[in-house]
């Protein structure tokens, strides 16, 4: 038979996936985005030239040049400085966030979209319920109980992500369950956890990648959000939506340096995340 | 006068992954005034794209790199939109495949019909007028109530109707047909091929009929032409062609097909070696070459040219020797399957199933009994919602029957569901699906597929499972190479051939076949018959072989069983139930399937619809299509089923004898 | 609209049964959140300093001392009635303020609404009629990318643009004291455009994607071998079948609207839920809240509800069912 010769040609699929995503725009763009607020967050703080949580009071409030290219703020400190080191908390608190999201998301999506029947109506009901309110005012309702945290922000966001990413597993479970390898698995006596893991899951991870970088982006957003309302990243730390936050009251008196920046810091992150999103979907599909 | 339709030298050409790739190559026919002419091939030939490019509605990647397709004298390919949408409205028009998709689902039927007179210039009313008057045309009684509904409340064979109707609605100078009848049970399919021949007659239209189908191709068509990858390999009139074919390709494809006479104990089908050239392939001297023994260097060189033999024309530099291409497989079997009288492997009593839904119940199987023995197949034929693939299921415990029915395996009933059944009784029932596709988990290796059959169901680990995996694999006709790959890199007849090894890997008592080959070309179809009646011959398995192509069942099966609305209608030996006489439903299905030998029966018309399983007809559940009715008693009480003669049941009022008298068959 | 189907009733009450079962869920979700977790609810108000005995008497008389079984029974079955209980920094009824600022609230989403579903599915027609094209990349990626930033980020340059640099635009959403419609409108605007763009992406991006599919179908193609023009295939045969699913992600939409409420509302010191929320948040008064997220709940819950029923009501293949 030679319809193997063909297809002898053909990688593998994970390998075909990266090739697929080095050829989308919209992926590279993305990624170039993302890696260059990775490398600030690790290395920023020693190429920075100023200390980013220094006062100097003395220098506040100067306008953006040579010296301080994008001016200081309130407090004296060289807002360039701060928006470099300032990804660092949101780019730790968002992707724990989302990981604690998809590994919960996942495992409930497979067992309610495998079982249905009793556990399914429940867990759906309850997954609407938390649904029915934006993720932001749970977070915040949580937040507010429990007192801003790190910790507390990355599981609240976690937690009111799963059930999004849940919806998206169970759906897609849905359709698996009913194929006939699924039956031929019964058929050889597999017992469900092996049907669910070792059988559907392996299918259903393409939408979940997408799904987990969909949120990832989202989950940056609520991060900002929260931080910017004061419920999220708390101080001294440089964070974007921290320091719009303290700045924001100025900008009447025209110090628009002080929260232009950040602002437009979040924007590309945020946008980056979601060109990779984009991109990974996109080649998915085809 | 201008032919309907001539296409010339014609080339296109899909666009994937930034290449060209040609997916037709030079192709040229006329299709003459009146005339009905078929384009056959196997799927990825090209055929629906030659339609696609007549009506120019290629997909975005589609381009005509060459040649010009012209109808009703007018060069197709130089319109410009304006004349286009002209040609559209009046001159050609097209039904297709799935006719549930091609009606638009939120406008009422009416409407869409009604808009084609409209659109030619008629008033609101007179649309509706005409539109009543065009499904009436079309053979539907109550035009105004259908007018009425949704695309979704129409039944297939319905729906079709519907868009023959518009089709025909412009009075077109050409009708394409592309797979008009696929997906339809064989029933339906009847029907629609009556009506179609009969609105030829009346419209004189021109037909380009296109199918995978040979049998309805001959039926339908005055000339046909053979479509292999992208060329016309042979063109001529339908009885000639068919008859005496003069290109090897044809004369493959025909050998293909199970005839009646063939059985697996005595003949095995031919095949075609190898695959279909992958669209875009760089294709130098004949296309067929590859796959063919009659090939030698020339052939692989040099393109032959569509050679004229005299009003047909077929493109092979040995056209005189094509009768004479040498079989693939020998037809001889070398060791029929030994049957043996003891105890049945399989008995099944009073099987059962509803399902529920709100306050409806369905009987999807009503009171199944039957027998299997060792070695031995049951077919399983109905129509589509007969409950032939429910009746699968509850065998194999996929599914719980309903209280009371049983099962039972050498004589032990079987617990109903599958998680209750001992080691050896799961393992001793498997099934091959219809869909490879849906059948072979696509992120797993072929190793890992069959691999964990072997550990499960036969219990082995290690070497013992690495030997026994080569073995397996080898039997089934598939190499160690296969091994690493995944099923999407297989062909649809690799699939299936995975798919069976898994099945036989706990080896099996009886194995369910649902459809196995109902999605393969009949090329691919021929080999993986031949593979389970071997794998049978060798194993003394069992079958429960489900089909719709009476054909195919005829060839593989020992016994019969014929079902309709989940109750057998008539249970016996292959040739009894075949041969006949046999039950009304039994022969209403034989006389649908269009024959490419002998001459087509008189067609028994079966009338009505398919009725719901959840409200069946009272009395015999056929009557109200029965064309052998006798009256009230048919309508008020069930026929038993008793058995007329040795192992040959029927479910009818009517004697066998008086059956035999009215179907001119000796008892 | 007849309905012809007897299903199509029980499916809308099991509908309706449903909606309130996700209601019920929520209340005790927010009963959890505002009145188990957060411990002692007086020692949260009265700070680290206060003495044990006073904190308890305001336990008492907030009666946070009794089971929350009847806890939750007392404000759940107030709440129905239209007491939503007492505010902790107002010490009056939180009724009237939450009911004020939905008011207010639902101006400022309304403007936003009547402008981002006509444009987003307008922009979503565009893009799908012109699939890979320079307009159909602006749209669709250009949509994308500004659905996605928070609306503090967008409001923060808008107001920089609009009402700082431009000075065309007020910078708080605040009307003065009896204002006209055209004032109020005006001070509508800035804050309303936020909430625009990150709808405008969501809701063009599914309508491209109905759009498509519909392009794509069987029954498009039949219309188009009718001869029939173009602008008539898409108006009778392609817009209905495309636009349905997107009413449902309409609906869904508000919720996320609301969200971006808080911050918009916040941004733009204007007294809505959002703002309300925000600043009880910000104070530790659980009951207003409360009452506040529960009332975003109750508004998300009947727009999918109407959302759902409309579809189901629109699409005959549900509101007939099936008869062969």
């Amino acid at each position: 038979m030679s319809a193997l010769d063909s297809a002898a040609e053909e990688r593998s699929p994970l390998r075909e996936l990266i090739a697929a995503l080095g050829r989308s725009r919209t992926f590279l763009v993305g990624a170039a985005i993302l890696l260059f607020w990775i490398f600030c967050a690790l290395f920023g703080e020693f190429i920075v030239p100023y200390d980013p949580l220094a006062d100097d009071i003395i220098n506040s409030l100067l306008p953006p040049s040579a010296e301080h290219w994008f001016g200081t703020d309130q407090l004296g400190r060289d807002v360039f400085s701060r928006v470099i080191v300032g990804s660092r908390d949101i780019l730790t608190v968002a992707p724990l966030a989302t990981v604690l999201a998809t590994v919960l998301g996942t495992t409930l999506g497979l067992i309610t979209g495998y079982f249905r029947g009793l556990v399914d109506d429940i867990v759906s009901r309850i997954i609407e319920a938390f649904m029915a309110i934006p993720v932001v005012i749970v977070a915040l309702l949580a937040i507010v109980a429990l007192g801003p945290s790190t910790l507390t922000v990355i599981t609240v966001i976690g937690l009111a992500f799963s059930p999004i990413i849940a919806r998206t597993v169970r759906s897609a479970v849905l359709a698996e369950r009913e194929l006939d390898y699924v039956a031929a698995a019964k058929l050889r006596r597999e017992n469900a956890l092996y049907i669910m893991f070792g059988e559907i899951l392996p299918n259903v991870l393409p939408p979940i990648l997408v799904e987990a970088t969909v949120r990832l982006g989202y989950a940056i957003f609520a991060v900002a959000t929260l931080s910017f309302m004061g419920f999220g990243i708390q101080p001294p730390s440089p964070d974007w939506g921290l320091s719009v936050s303290t700045n924001y009251g100025m900008i009447g008196g025209g110090f628009w340096w002080t929260v232009l920046f950040d602002s437009l810091a979040i924007a590309t992150l945020v946008v980056g995340v979601n060109l990779i999103a984009d991109g990974v979907a996109g080649t998915l599909d085809d | 006068m201008t032919d309907a339709l001539a296409v010339e030298r014609l080339s296109v050409a899909y666009r994937v992954g930034g290449r060209d790739r040609a997916v037709l190559r030079d192709v040229s026919f006329r299709v003459g005034r009146g005339e009905a002419y078929g384009l056959v091939g196997e799927s990825g030939c090209g055929k629906s794209t030659v339609a696609l490019t007549a009506v120019r509605y290629l997909p975005r990647a589609g381009r005509i790199t060459a040649g010009r397709v012209t109808m009703d004298g007018e060069d197709v390919t130089a319109l410009d939109s304006d004349q286009l949408r002209h040609l559209r409205a009046h001159t050609v028009s097209m039904v297709y495949q799935d006719p549930g998709k091609a009606l638009n689902p939120t406008l009422r039927i009416g409407k869409q019909v009604a808009e084609i007179f409209t659109l030619a210039g008629a008033s609101q009313a007179q649309a509706q007028e005409r539109a009543a008057e065009m499904l009436r045309r079309v053979r539907i009684s109550d035009p105004k109530r259908v007018m009425e509904r949704y695309a979704h409340q129409l039944s297939g064979g319905m729906q079709q109707r519907v868009a023959i109707a518009m089709a025909l609605a412009k009075n077109p100078a050409l009708l394409i047909l592309d797979e008009p009848t696929t997906g339809l049970d064989a029933t339906v399919e009847a029907e629609v091929l009556d009506l179609i021949v009969q609105l030829r007659r009346e419209f004189g239209t021109s037909i380009l009929f296109i199918s995978h189908n040979l049998a309805v191709v001959a039926r339908m068509c005055d000339r046909v032409g053979v479509l292999y990858a992208g060329m016309l390999v042979e063109e001529g009139p339908t009885a000639e062609l068919f008859n005496a074919p003069r290109h090897p390709y044809t004369v493959a494809l025909l050998r293909c097909l199970p005839r009646a006479g063939e059985h697996k104990d005595h003949n095995r089908l031919d095949t075609i070696p190898g695959t279909l050239p992958a669209p875009g392939a760089r294709i130098t001297g004949c296309p067929f070459a590859d796959r063919c023994a009659l090939a030698d260097d020339r052939c692989r060189r040099e393109l032959p040219p569509l050679i004229d033999l005299g009003g047909r024309f077929a493109r092979c530099h040995y056209h005189e020797r094509a009768a004479f291409l040498p079989r693939q497989t020998p037809a001889e079997v070398r060791l029929p399957a030994a049957r043996s009288d003891a105890a049945p492997v399989l008995e099944i009593n009073r099987l059962n199933k509803t399902f529920h839904s709100g306050d409806h119940a369905l009987r999807a199987v009503a009171d199944v009994s039957l027998a299997i023995g060792a070695g031995e197949t049951l077919g399983l034929v109905g129509e589509s919602g007969s409950g032939k693939t429910t009746f699968a299921r509850l065998v194999l415990g996929l599914l719980p029957p309903d209280q009371g029915g049983v099962v039972a395996l050498d004589a032990n009933p079987l617990p109903p569901l599958l998680e209750e059944r001992a080691e050896d009784q799961v393992k001793a029932l498997q099934i091959v699906f219809q869909n490879p596709d849906s059948a072979l988990n696509r992120a797993h290796s072929v190793r890992r597929i069959i691999g964990r059959a072997l550990s499960r169901l036969g219990g082995l680990s290690g070497d013992a499972l690495k030997t026994r995996l080569i073995e397996l694999i080898q039997s089934v006709r598939l190499s160690e190479r296969h091994l690493a790959v995944k099923p999407r890199q297989l062909s649809g007849g690799l699939k299936q051939r995975v798919a069976i090894a898994r099945a036989f890997a706990g080896a099996p008592r009886l194995v369910v076949c649902d459809e196995p080959t109902s999605a393969l070309d009949v090329s691919v179809q021929a080999a993986i018959l031949n593979l389970l009646a071997d794998l049978q011959a060798e194993r003394q398995v069992s079958y429960i072989f489900i089909s719709h192509d009476l054909g195919v069942v005829r060839y593989l099966s020992d016994k019969i069983a014929v079902l309709y609305l989940g109750r057998i209608m008539e249970l016996g030996s292959s040739e009894r139930v075949f041969d006949g006489p046999h039950h009304p439903y039994t022969e209403a299905l034989l006389s649908a399937v269009p024959r490419l030998e002998g001459k087509q029966p008189s067609r028994i018309r079966l009338e009505g619809e398919i009725p719901s399983a959840s409200n069946p007809p009272s009395g015999c559940v056929f009557h109200t299509r029965c064309p052998r009715k006798l009256g009230a008693i048919c309508e008020e009480k069930e026929p038993p089923f008793v058995e007329e003669e040795a192992g040959h049941s029927l479910r009818c009022h009517i004697p066998l004898a008086e059956l035999a008298k009215l179907q001119g068959k000796a008892l | 609209m007849q309905l012809e189907n007897p299903a199509i009733v029980a499916f809308i009450l099991r509908r309706i049964a449903l909606s309130l079962v996700t209601l019920v869920l929520l209340s005790l979700m927010v009963f959890f959140g505002g009145q188990v977790l957060p411990g002692n609810v007086g020692r949260a108000i009265l700070g680290p300093f206060a003495d044990e005995a006073s904190v308890q008497a305001l336990n008492q008389s907030l009666g946070l001392d009794r089971p929350y079984i009847v806890q939750y029974w007392d404000w759940i079955s107030n709440f129905v009635q239209g007491d939503m209980g007492m505010s902790y920094a107002f010490r009056s009824p939180v009724a009237p303020f939450v009911l004020d600022a939905l008011a207010n609230s639902c101006k400022l989403a309304l403007v936003a609404f009547l402008i981002v579903v006509p444009l987003g599915i307008l922009g979503g027609i565009v893009a799908a009629l012109n699939v890979n094209r320079p307009i159909d990349r602006i749209i669709s990626l250009g949509g994308l990318s500004v659905t996605v930033l928070p609306e503090f980020v967008t409001g923060i340059v808008l107001i920089l643009i609009f009402s700082i640099w431009l000075d065309w635009l007020p910078v708080t959403a605040t009307w003065p004291e009896g204002a006209g419609l055209g004032t109020q409108l005006y001070h509508l605007i800035l804050p309303s455009l936020p909430l625009f763009l990150v709808l405008f992406g969501y809701i063009a991006r599914m309508a491209r994607a109905g759009m498509v599919e519909a392009l794509d179908s069987d029954y498009t193609r039949t219309a188009v071998l009718k001869g029939l023009s173009w602008p008539t295939v898409i108006r009778r045969h392609v817009l209905r079948n495309a636009l349905l699913p997107t009413i449902t992600v309409i609906a869904t939409q508000t919720g996320y609207l609301i969200g971006g409420l808080v911050v918009v509302e916040t941004l733009f010191r204007y007294q809505g839920i959002g703002s309300l929320i925000y600043t009880a948040a910000r104070g530790k008064d659980f009951p207003m809240l409360e009452a506040g997220i529960l009332t975003i709940g109750v508004v998300f819950a009947l727009a999918t509800l109407a959302a759902d029923l409309a579809y189901t009501l629109l699409n005959p293949r549900i509101r007939l069912g099936a008869e062969t």
